[in-house]
């Protein structure tokens, strides 16, 4: 099976758009609910049969639900290497449904629906994976874009639910709501500062958590991390979304403050810092991808401190997502070496960054 | 080595003995040290280590019905305990009292307070159409075969012939 993106309405990108409140500093919101249907054990539990019949109900189920009709549907097991890299890259699939980190074997029957903001992911940890993407800090819009397809959902698939429990959950940290709400956001004032251990740390003691880029396991490269909340039962979807967005709030204004302490303290130094970032990126040849992450959340922040001012914040978040080998390797039309994908990296960074300055002057 | 006294038992005590000008060494069994007064508190060698693994598995032995196992699923308590992961709804009413506690550990509650959801087969009170439960009943049979669950493969094979 070919992975044709175009067939996805918008790529499953529209997020990228830089559209949303505090744009610059939060690159997107996301709601994650876990639902299981009632009557089959877990994925990891259920036999390949079952997981079969799982993904043929969501699949049939589709056309009559509105929010899911026009989305695409991907059978993730049958994709390539590659194009599960792809669409792990874009946020779409999680690292374990996509197989990244294995060897041979990936989750068999694992498929995803994708429509322009929101998608499903099937037989992941969970039967179902709803999730939902805004522009943005807009947490509160990615919530009700998840519930309108979850009520669809449960209404013609019946869920495993509990009076007392709630959603069950294969895993039960995720019992109760299923949800894990998340903000993706570009920290690199509090990490210059050295403020940052001490703002995440705080986190934890108002039931919330940090990841890195790709969510569970992943490092935290390019001062970008996903915080979200903890616990999943004995609050409500609103009060859990509510609780996320004071601290993310509050994050925001400790990073913008950062940010003006730098500028006043050591202009200069900074200043200088960020231009080099900006002239390696508009000239190296060959670019290894942690490299490129560090670099392009230095130019992040001066565009965010207005010294570059020609930049787009959609431009930086889409060199973010299409700087990435499966990306590279698909524009490329080709297989890469890692090798070939810093060469290749290079030069897509050069083009991009050289189309933008022309057309600000 | 041996006793300085006996000359039988390991010397298990050094002693220092300063006497006027002389500086002497004595090593003596236990036996022997106790027989001149000598305290010793080195009453048999202790393995750290041994004593930890024992702590841990007099405490493992402890846990309630850690070999229980759901009906519907098969998956053990333990295994639970080994991967994090439940194996099916089930598991849910199967673990009810281990699960209530770990709920209440990791989210400070047991009690569902979001959205809720009314299942539909229920709300209606109609009963389970006969097909998907013969189906889940094959499923349920596949997978206690699987774990070699014997028991509970024959009682879900006659549960099956009795549809039938």
């Amino acid at each position: 099976m070919t992975l044709d993106l175009s067939l996805l309405p918008d790529g499953g990108l529209h997020w990228l758009i830089a559209s949303g409140d505090h744009a610059g500093i939060v690159i997107s919101s996301r709601i994650r609910l876990a639902r299981n249907l009632s009557g089959f054990a877990f994925p990891a539990r259920a036999r390949e049969g079952e997981r079969l019949r799982i993904l043929q109900e969501v699949r049939e189920a589709m056309p009559r639900l509105a929010s899911l009709r026009d989305g695409a549907f991907v059978r993730v097991d049958e994709c390539s290497a590659q194009e599960r890299l792809l669409l792990h890259e874009r946020h779409l699939v999680s690292r374990e449904l996509a197989g990244v980190e294995r060897k041979g074997a990936i989750p068999g029957a694992g498929g995803v629906i994708v429509t322009g903001d929101a998608g499903v992911m099937v037989n992941e940890e969970d039967h179902l994976r709803v999730q939902s993407f805004r522009s943005g800090f807009d947490i509160a819009g990615a919530l009700r874009d998840a519930e309108r397809i979850d009520r669809e959902l449960g209404q013609v698939l019946p869920y495993a639910w509990h009076q007392e429990f709630g959603f069950l959950t294969a895993c039960p940290t995720n019992t109760g709501t299923g949800m894990r709400a998340s903000v993706l956001i570009h920290l690199p004032g509090l990490v210059l500062t050295q403020e940052v251990q001490k703002v995440l740390q705080g986190l934890q003691h108002m039931g919330l958590t940090y990841r890195g880029l790709y969510g569970e396991g992943s490092d935290v490269v390019g001062n970008y991390f996903q915080i979200s909340n903890q616990t999943t039962l004995g609050r409500t979807e609103d009060e859990l979304v509510d609780q996320l967005m004071r601290v993310v709030r509050r994050v925001i204004e400790r990073e913008e403050e950062a940010r003006r302490v730098l500028q006043r303290d050591a202009g200069y130094i900074i200043e200088d810092k960020l231009w080099r970032a900006y002239g390696t990126l508009r000239h190296a040849r060959n670019l290894p991808a942690e490299e490129a992450m560090t670099l392009l959340s230095a130019v992040r922040l001066a565009a965010g401190l207005n010294l570059l001012s020609g930049l787009s914040v959609y431009t930086l978040n889409k060199l973010l997502i299409f700087s990435q080998s499966a990306h590279l390797a698909q524009a490329e039309g080709r297989p890469l070496t890692e090798g070939e994908a810093n060469l290749a990296r290079a030069k897509y960074v050069r083009q991009v960054l050289a189309n933008e300055a022309r057309h600000t002057g | 080595m041996v006793c300085d006294q006996c000359r039988e038992r390991d010397a298990v005590v050094h002693l220092t003995q300063i006497v006027g000008q002389t500086v002497a060494q004595v090593h003596l069994c236990e036996k022997c040290a106790a027989e001149r007064g000598i305290e010793t508190t080195v009453a048999e060698p202790t393995h750290p280590l041994g004593d930890f693994l024992q702590a841990v598995q007099q405490q493992a032995a402890q846990l309630p019905g850690d070999a229980a196992r759901c009906a519907y699923c098969g998956t053990s308590l333990r295994d639970f305990r080994a991967s994090g992961r439940l194996g099916c709804a089930q598991c849910y009413g199967a673990f009810d009292q281990s699960l209530r506690e770990l709920l209440r550990r990791v989210h400070g509650s047991t009690r569902h307070e979001g959205w809720r959801y009314e299942p539909q087969d229920a709300s209606e009170g109609t009963a389970p159409d006969r097909e998907g439960t013969l189906r889940a009943l094959r499923d349920r049979l596949q997978r206690a075969i699987a774990d070699e669950a014997f028991e509970t493969a024959a009682a879900i094979r006659d549960e099956i012939r009795g549809l039938e």
